[in-house]
Formats: C-alpha cells, sequence, structure tokens
C-alpha cells in the first residue's frame, strides 16, 4: 500500500516509491541517500513525536514530520 | 626529499578527523579559510623517505554547492590539485559513504580509499571483499582502524604509490545516467570541449554535470564566458522540461538515482556479504531505547548537563585555588621587587592581577571542554539535536541551532565566539541569523568567573544551584528573543532539519585532547594578546588623570597631621584610634583617585541611570571593560577594588571585599548576574558576528542586547529590593 512517510508507524518497513522535493530540500535528501527505492524501517520519534528517525542504507537519518510528507513509500504489508 | 600533497576527505561522522589525528600526531596547523569560518586543518610527517602535506578537508556528503564546507572541498581539490584524495569511509555505511567517492571519481583525481571502522566490520560479522572493492572502483582500497591506526601505514604506502602512477593526471569516471540523460551530456560535453569552457580547472564531463545539476556556483564562475553558459542552460532547460513531463523528475535525481544504482550493482557482486540472521539490536539501538525514550530521554539530558556542572565546579576547584596562590604570589615579588609608583602599580594591578583573574580560569574551561568533546564525539550531541528540534522549530530555530547554543556556552563554558561561527552549518539564513543574534546570551567561559564571584560573594552555598539557574534562564532568553526576532525583524518559513544520528562510539582520547587543547589555546591567546593590552590600558584609564594638586596636598596634610598624633599618643587605644583614622584616610584618597581618573568619570557619570539596576561606578567601569572583552570584568573590578581600598590585609579576596562592601546585597548581585548574561557581546565576538552576517545585525546586537539586559536586571532590582 501506499501511503506518506508520516503515517508510518515505528518499526514500519517500507520501500520509497517517489520524493516529491526539489531544491535545496530534494537535494538534501538524496545526498543522504533517500532516493527511489530505498529501504526504509521507522526506528523511533523524538519525545514530541518529531521529528522520525528511520534505518536507511545501514544508517540513521531523522527527519521532521512536514519534510516526510514529500516522501511516498510502499509498505510491505497492508496498513492495519 | 619529495613533497607530496594529500587530501583527507569524507562524511561526518566518518572517522576523519580520528585517522588525520593519528597520521599526523599532534603536529598541526588549525587555521581558516580565507573570507569564510571554515576550518582548514593541516599537518605534515616525512614518511618512507618522502614529505607529506596532509589538508583535512571539512566533512561533507556530497560535492555539491549546498553548502561551504562542500564548496571549500571543491575549492582545495581544483585549485590546489592535492596528489591523492584519501577518501575515509565508514565500512559499515558503505552504500551511503561510497555516494561522495562516486562523486570523486567523477571528477577524476586519483582516489585512495580508506575503509575505516573495520573493527565494527568484524564485530557486526560483515564481511568486504577488498580487492573486488578496489577493482569495481578502480582505485586502491586499505583497510583501516583510525582509532587504533591500524592500516595507516598502509594507507600512506598506498598513498604514495597512487601518486607516482598517477602524476597528478586526472582520469574521471564516465558513468551512465541513463537514455534520457546521457545523449545531452554528451553534447554539452562536446560543446565544452570545443570552447574550452572552463577545460583548464574542471574536466568538461564533469562542467556538463554540475549544469545539470543546477550548481550556482560553477554557473557563475561560467560567467567568463556568458555565451556558451546560456547555451548550456538553454540546453539544460529543454531537458528539464523533457523530464518533468515524461518522468515527473529533475535531472538531478536521476543523476542521483545513477550513481545509487552504481553504487548497489557494485556492492552485490560480491563484495559485501551481510550476515542472514540480522540481529539488528546492536549497542546503538539499544542505547537510544534509553537516551532518546520520551520520558526517560529529555530526562538523562537534563541530568547530564547538570552533572557537568557539578564534575567541573569539584575538578576544576583544585587547579583554580593553587593558580591564584601562584598569582598572589607573583604579585606580592613584584610588589616588593619593584619601587612603589606607576611601575608598580601597572604591573601588579594591570598585567598580573588582569592576566591572572583570565588564567585561574583556563582549568576550568579545560575540564568543560573535555566534556563537550566528549559528547561530540560521542554522538550524543547529534541527539540532543534529534530530542530538541520540535521545541526549537517552536522559537523558529533548528534543531542544530543546538550546536551554536551548546558551544556558546549552552553548557556553561564554552565561547560565543566558536558558538557563533558554528552557526554556519545552519542553512537557512533567517534560522542562523537569529541563532547568531541570540547564542551570545549564553553563559560563555569568560562570564563564568564573574558568575563564579558573586555566588561566591553571596551564594557560596548554593554554587551549582545558581550556575545551573543561570543556564536555564539563558536557554529561556535566547529562545524568548529568537522567537520575538524569527516573527518580527527576521520572518520566513524554516529550513529542511535532515540529519544522521550517528552510532554511539567510545570517544579517543587523542582526539578529546586535540579538541579540548586547540579551544583552550584559543582561550589563552586571546586572553593574552587582546586582553593583555586591554588590561594596561583599562589601567591607565583608571589611574589618570588622578587626583588634583590641592586634593593630594590636603590628603598629605590630613596624613601629615594624623602620623604626628600617633607618635605622641599617650595610650594604646588612643593610638588604634589614630590608626584605624590613618587607614580610613588611605582608603578616602585611593577612591578619589580612582573617582577623578577616566573611568571613574565615565562609571560616575553613568551612575544615576545605572543605579536603577543596583549597579555603582565601579561595577560600570567593570562592565564597559567587559564589551571588550568579557574575561576583563573580573579583573577590572579586581583593578578597581584594589585601587579603591588599599587593604593591608593582602590575602582577602575580590570576593569577601565584595561581600563585605555595602554598595552589594543579594538582589544587586543578582541583578548584575542578569546583566552580565545578557548584555552585549564582546568585541571580537561582534566581529564574527558581523562576519557571519553583516555589520549592521552586529551594531544591532550590541545595543539590542544591552536594551534587554538593562530592562530585565532593573525591573529585578527594583521589585527585590522592594521584596526584601
Amino acid at each position: 500500500m501506499i501511503c506518506s512517510l508520516r503515517q508510518l508507524k515505528v518499526h514500519d518497513k517500507a520501500t520509497v516509491t517517489s520524493v516529491n522535493a526539489g531544491g535545496e530540500m530534494g537535494r538534501r535528501l538524496r545526498d543522504m541517500g533517500l532516493v527511489i527505492g530505498t529501504e526504509i524501517e521507522i526506528i523511533g520519534r523524538a519525545p514530541l513525536k518529531d521529528p522520525v528517525a528511520m534505518r536507511l542504507r545501514g544508517f540513521t537519518l531523522t527527519l521532521r514530520n512536514n519534510e516526510a510528507d514529500y516522501i511516498y513509500v510502499d509498505t510491505k504489508e497492508p496498513l492495519a | 626529499m619529495t613533497n607530496s600533497t594529500i587530501a583527507f576527505a569524507g562524511n561526518p561522522n566518518s572517522g576523519k578527523t580520528t585517522l588525520f589525528n593519528t597520521v599526523t600526531g599532534s603536529r598541526h596547523h588549525v587555521g581558516n579559510y580565507p573570507g569564510i569560518t571554515v576550518e582548514r586543518k593541516e599537518g605534515s610527517i616525512n614518511f618512507a623517505g618522502k614529505h607529506l602535506s596532509i589538508i583535512d578537508l571539512p566533512g561533507c556528503y556530497s560535492l555539491t554547492a549546498y553548502t561551504q564546507e562542500e564548496l571549500v572541498s571543491r575549492q582545495v581539490l581544483v585549485e590546489e590539485r592535492p596528489d591523492v584524495v584519501v577518501n575515509v569511509v565508514d565500512a559499515t555505511k558503505l552504500e551511503r559513504h561510497l555516494y561522495l567517492t562516486v562523486q570523486f571519481l567523477e571528477l577524476g583525481i586519483p582516489v585512495v580509499i580508506a575503509l575505516n571502522m573495520m573493527d565494527d566490520v568484524r564485530s557486526k560479522g560483515i564481511t568486504i571483499n577488498i580487492e573486488a572493492l578496489a577493482k569495481a572502483l578502480n582505485s586502491e582500497v586499505c583497510a583501516t582502524v583510525a582509532r587504533t591506526g591500524e592500516g595507516k601505514h598502509e594507507l600512506l604506502n598506498q598513498a604514495i604509490i597512487s601518486t607516482e602512477q598517477r602524476h597528478g593526471e586526472w582520469q574521471p569516471l564516465r558513468l551512465s545516467y541513463g537514455p534520457d540523460i546521457d545523449p545531452v551530456l554528451d553534447e554539452m560535453e562536446k560543446l565544452i570541449t570545443a570552447r574550452s569552457f572552463l577545460t583548464s580547472r574542471y574536466p568538461a564531463r564533469w562542467t556538463a554535470i554540475k549544469f545539470l545539476e543546477g550548481d550556482d556556483d560553477l554557473i557563475e564562475r561560467g560567467g567568463v564566458d556568458s555565451k556558451t553558459t546560456a547555451e548550456l542552460q538553454q540546453i539544460v532547460e529543454t531537458l528539464r522540461t523533457h523530464c518533468e513531463k515524461t518522468l515527473s523528475s529533475f535531472p538531478e535525481a536521476i543523476i542521483a538515482d545513477y550513481r545509487y544504482g552504481f553504487i548497489h550493482a557494485l556492492l552485490r557482486k560480491d563484495v559485501v556479504t551481510v550476515p542472514t540472521t540480522d540481529a539488528r539490536l546492536d549497542i546503538t539501538d539499544n542505547l537510544d531505547k534509553f537516551l532518546t525514550h520520551r520520558v526517560l530521554g529529555p530526562s538523562i539530558m537534563m541530568f547530564m548537563l547538570y552533572a557537568m556542572f557539578q564534575i567541573t565546579f569539584t575538578l576544576g576547584d583544585y587547579p583554580m585555588q593553587l593558580l591564584n596562590q601562584l598569582f598572589a604570589l607573583i604579585a606580592d615579588i613584584a610588589t616588593r621587587l619593584v619601587p612603589p609608583g606607576h611601575l608598580q602599580s601597572m604591573l601588579v594591578s594591570g598585567v598580573i592581577d588582569g592576566v591572572g583573574g583570565i588564567l585561574c580560569f583556563v582549568p576550568l574551561i579545560m575540564i568543560m571542554f573535555i566534556m563537550i568533546a566528549f559528547l561530540e564525539d560521542s554522538g550524543y550531541m547529534a541527539r540532543v539535536a534529534y530530542m530538541m528540534d520540535k521545541v526549537f522549530r517552536t522559537f523558529g530555530l533548528h534543531g542544530s541551532s543546538v550546536m551554536p547554543f551548546i558551544i556558546s556556552g549552552g553548557i556553561a563554558g564554552g565561547c560565543a565566539v566558536p558558538g557563533v561561527m558554528a552557526a554556519r552549518t545552519l542553512r537557512s539564513p533567517r534560522e542562523k541569523l537569529a541563532t547568531i543574534l541570540t547564542a551570545p546570551f549564553m553563559p560563555c567561559g569568560a562570564k563564568i568567573p564573574v558568575f563564579l564571584l558573586l555566588i561566591g560573594a553571596f551564594f557560596a552555598e548554593h554554587r551549582p544551584l545558581i550556575m545551573f539557574c543561570i543556564t536555564l534562564i539563558a536557554w529561556i532568553m535566547a529562545l524568548l528573543v529568537a522567537r520575538l526576532l524569527r516573527s518580527t525583524l527576521i520572518k520566513g518559513e524554516s529550513t529542511p532539519f535532515v540529519m544522521e544520528l550517528p552510532p554511539y562510539r567510545w570517544p579517543t582520547l587523542q582526539g578529546i585532547m586535540i579538541h579540548t587543547w586547540e579551544r583552550t589555546a584559543e582561550y589563552i591567546k586571546k586572553a593574552g594578546t587582546v586582553i593583555l593590552a586591554i588590561s594596561i590600558l583599562l589601567w591607565a584609564g583608571m589611574t589618570f588623570p588622578g587626583p588634583t594638586e590641592q586634593q593630594i596636598t590636603a590628603y598629605q596634610q590630613q596624613k601629615q597631621q594624623l602620623s604626628d598624633a600617633i607618635e605622641h599618643s599617650e595610650s594604646a587605644q588612643q593610638q588604634q584610634d589614630l590608626s584605624t583614622q590613618l587607614q580610613q584616610l588611605e582608603h578616602q584618597q585611593s577612591a578619589t583617585m580612582l573617582k577623578n581618573s577616566a573611568a571613574g568619570q565615565l562609571g560616575t557619570m553613568l551612575e544615576p541611570i545605572s543605579k536603577l539596576a543596583g549597579f555603582d561606578w565601579r561595577t560600570n567601569i567593570a562592565l564597559i571593560g567587559g564589551v571588550a572583552a568579557k574575561e576583563l570584568i573580573v579583573s577590572t573590578l579586581g583593578t578597581a577594588y584594589s585601587l579603591g581600598e588599599v587593604d593591608i590585609d593582602n590575602d582577602t579576596s575580590l570576593s569577601q571585599r565584595i561581600a563585605a562592601d555595602p554598595q552589594w546585597n543579594k538582589v544587586a548581585a543578582i541583578s548584575a548576574i542578569l546583566f552580565v548574561l545578557l548584555y552585549a557581546p564582546c568585541f571580537v565576538t561582534i566581529v564574527v558576528m558581523a562576519r557571519e552576517s553583516s555589520w549592521k545585525w552586529a551594531c544591532f546586537a550590541l545595543i539590542f542586547n544591552s536594551s534587554i539586559a538593562f530592562l530585565l536586571a532593573t525591573v529585578v532590582y527594583q521589585i527585590g529590593i522592594r521584596i526584601s
């Protein structure tokens, strides 16, 4: 199922299907390896629920929720 | 002996600086790149009969024109053309770290890869086929463990071999970026080669790629041949429209996809084998369960900060006392050796008191920096940014603002000078400006002596608690003022957070020591040069023009009378009374002298206003000195008091003198602490602020911060006086 990265819960795994960010934001995400086809796993959220921490390519990346909105992912199993 | 230049490059957290330290030892030089604040670290060693100059390039993720670090790295490679780049990569995160490697290869510069953190690779059970990797990248690869120095000799050997093989020749890697990009790229490359467009510096294909990526820096450099630039941009525009229409993507995104595709494919070819058991929960994950936990995380963070104060003050106290005694001894010797007069006064009150007052705090600052270095190197600091971002964003800042704030003294004892400089990592000009303007509110290492002095005089039993409160107030004020600025003078959208959480690592002793030493040396250098000069200047301001002839004669006559009376006194009781009178007279004379001096006159002039906040003329003098450098507040007060009250008992410390002065009380002390915490940044900070933003904003900070500080100090003093 395709949904926005923001909707994922901790421990969810998914594959990036699109990154709709251009300019600075897009460049920054690409430099960190967040491109189409990347497998990610949500590993935690900051104490105030934002930003979100995820594991990809063997390292941990953090993003704000409103930045996660640019990224669409395909979850492996349908969301309950 | 032949010379070779090696540039160390890599992602932040790749262990690059650790490897640089291990290779060069402590023989390195830290400076700045001209015009910007990115640090330039250089070192040199003699190895295998060669002299190697090593440049530690700033850590960066990519070679775009996105940050100053990236631009600098690129410029060094192109302008200085080092013989070889040692690209330090974290072997446990090869896929992402090789993204930068690919960009070096595209540029064509000879690369030797330092496959770092091999100890982690082994403990995780990962196997890496080094020969296969080297073959796939067509570059030498060396396994290293920067922390232990494992593999460093092989690395240097390999770097020398590559230098000799390549003779500085660049061989750009030609990647395929797919059917949409490739034909356009070829067309652009042909045009660039035909026109010799920037080819003296950059490989033609690389220039073409950068144009496709919309690289501002390179497009600007292309301005020398505006015709070709326009033609290239026309080609890029056509492709961009095509990509958006047919692929709903951008050329730079497609290029990035193919780079990752290339990396992914080469790692697949039996280069990296990860154990299938996938026991993911390593130390970092386990620690993060606690350290970034919803409730535990912030609690532990607060505890860590508080513990830092306790450790610093408890440990720092002993060497501080020792240095205090040492300088008292030196002052004593100087008093005996030099005959009384202006020279003695200058040496003792100006030089020794001034410099002593600053150096006494070196141990404190060292301990503080050891702990900050520990937090930074261990990876905990990034967690602080992660946990704090939501809060910071509320105030119009960025989670990364935590770094400038902490370095400025958010963990008490920093310095606003490197703190303001650290703000350059912030990408948004608005958040950066708000951070720069509010970071100097933090209790920097130079303000701490003032606080310690006043705390020692009035709240000695609550020292750590009060220091903690001061830091807390600084944070609250910085955040509130930042919010105020971001919704009035610096309005606008916020920037991306996108940040790496590095794994927790046990920091190396050498790394911490070098880091601590660099910052302490910075402080001592500042103390030893600027502040010594200002200390003497201030002493002159406090000594001249001095009392009038009439006043001197009047005092001398009165003293003579009293001395005569003492000689002819009949009882011991009477003699003692007269001696006390004489002593008081001497105090008066000194006070007159200081009041008559240039500084005294200015301080007295301001007294009617400063009285509102509880400051007398002496405090005013010290605070004026503090605008030059905060370190001067204590030494000026010291000078002011030792001139103002000639005390026979030289062992009485300044703190006790202040406690005994009726001008001071608890409320005045709190008011003074608040004022010192918040008022104008020191001159050095102002200069740095001007460089990071503009003179307009730096001057704004001078006036704006002082106004806020005075307003708050006045409110607190007026309310406090009425309550007590």
